[in-house]
């Protein structure tokens, strides 16, 4: 059993998702649209957390909140439903192929077997779509992926049933209601002032100010844990930053991108340049990316070097609290 | 960053015959999303990881053979898991599945927990039992 579905790939799996699924009931919207419209652009350090060992960084919001936020934005209509059993949960699905509607499905990555090993680590919030099934496989579009794939029943119940951190319990959505007409001059407005408002947030470890708290704690990284630590937690927040999905920069670029479409959108030139800033903010990332590797490729660690990023993470805090100012400015 | 620019470097990703999406600017200016195979920075954070991951392991190793720890920790470690997502994939409290860590309580654990650990690792009671130390 096959449904048609058409496969477009993208930069991160949520948007991808939404993204597909949303084309695919006759929205056209893009992924940079879902994830400007969905305020996915985030920044939040959370020191006590560890992921792999490191403190949990995070450059987007929390899993399941773009797609959410873009559902309330224009108006759609989503079914999201979690499971307490295996069986129901395959049950449910299969319902569902049956009936036509292509699913998403959020699920942990360590069994996601199309994935390269050294990717498979124990994260639960990945997303992907299923639209059809053989007799021992479930015909797969994971949006990160160039073309379609498959998975077994068994992996897919394993992934499905990831346990840890975010656990999917099995959760499917899907769009259920679409309306012919979408406004969405007003849902990105209502993104981008969201947008401001989390980056700009009177809180410590959150947006440009928590940017800064990362400024301060990698100075103090070397001394604090020692070399081999320090270098560990470098790669791992350039990992989150360039890794997993998110378009490059941290998912600026992705930002820029819906910078530039909603200027056109809503015929307003000043986003326009904007985006353009925003790319210059985006190169600034990777180029915080090249100066860290250097670093932990060397495995030496003057405390000049870790200085010097984060100068140049201050640097970039510094310019992201004036972009969002402007930004905030620029549709009000 | 400008889409000829976009970094084409061999990474882990290459040898998988993988691409990934990233957004880049055109000549007029002009977003556009392009394939890139791999960026050297990213894959040398990645082999970094892969690199602490190893180490972990082998030191999770050597303290089994010395019998400070138990062979649970080894294999939580060679699964790339934690305290946190082993105590749900089990399904025992943390302070549970931690005192399992001990050698000596390890060895009075009876088998149908020690089968919990087993299916989770994907290896036989026995395995998890001897496979470090013969």
């Amino acid at each position: 059993m096959e449904l048609t579905f058409t496969h477009h790939q993208s930069a991160h799996c949520e948007n991808g998702v939404a993204s597909n699924l949303l084309k695919n009931s006759g929205l056209n919207i893009s992924e940079p649209m879902v994830f400007g419209i969905g305020s996915g652009l985030f920044f939040v350090y959370l020191p006590f957390i560890k992921v792999n060992h490191a403190p949990a960084i995070s450059y987007r919001t929390l899993p399941g909140q773009i797609f959410n936020k873009v559902a309330t934005r224009l108006n759609l209509k989503i079914k999201r439903q979690k499971f307490s059993s295996i069986s129901s949960a395959n049950k449910a699905l299969d319902e569902n192929l049956k009936n036509n509607i292509p699913t998403g499905l959020q699920v942990g990555v360590y069994n996601l077997s199309y994935f390269p090993d050294e990717y498979r680590f124990h994260f639960n919030a990945h997303n992907l779509v299923v639209y059809g099934k053989t007799e021992t496989e479930y015909l797969v579009s994971d949006p990160v992926m160039e073309t379609v794939t498959t998975l077994t029943y068994e992996d897919m119940n394993k992934v499905r049933f990831a346990k840890g951190a975010f656990a999917p319990r099995g959760q499917m959505y899907y769009p259920i209601q679409i309306p012919k007409e979408v406004d969405l001059k007003s849902a990105i407005i209502k993104g981008i002032k969201n947008t401001c408002r989390d980056m700009l947030a009177p809180m410590p470890i959150v947006g440009v100010r928590g940017i800064k708290m990362v400024s301060r704690q990698i100075r103090k990284w070397p001394k604090k844990h020692g070399v081999r630590k320090a270098n560990h937690y470098l790669a791992q927040m350039v990992r989150m930053q360039e890794e997993i999905g998110t378009g490059g920069g941290g998912f600026r670029f992705i930002y820029a991108a819906f910078l530039q479409e909603a200027s056109v959108i809503l015929a307003n030139e000043e986003l326009k340049e904007l985006s353009k800033e925003m790319t210059q903010i985006g190169d600034s990332w990777r180029d915080f990316a090249v100066e860290a590797s250097r670093i932990y490729k060397n495995r030496s660690a003057k405390e000049d070097a870790y200085n010097t990023i984060a100068d140049e993470l201050l640097d970039i805090a510094n310019r992201e609290e004036i972009f969002f100012k402007k930004l905030k400015k620029a549709i009000s | 960053m400008e889409k000829d620019q976009v970094p084409q470097d061999q990474s882990n990703l290459t040898k998988n015959n993988v691409k990934e999406l990233l957004y880049a600017t055109d000549e007029n200016g002009n977003y556009t999303t392009t394939l890139s195979t791999g960026w050297e920075p990213k894959t040398i954070a990645l082999s970094n990881s892969i690199d602490e991951i190893n180490e972990r392991i082998a030191d999770a190793k050597q303290q089994v053979l010395n019998g400070e720890i138990s062979p649970i920790v080894y294999f939580m470690e060679v699964n790339k898991m934690d305290l946190n997502i082993l105590s749900s994939y089990v399904g025992f409290w943390k302070w549970r599945v931690k005192r399992h860590f001990k050698p000596s309580v390890f060895a009075k654990l009876k088998d149908k927990i020690l089968k919990k650990y087993a299916d989770t690792f994907g290896v036989s009671v026995e395995e998890l039992k001897n496979s470090i130390t013969k």
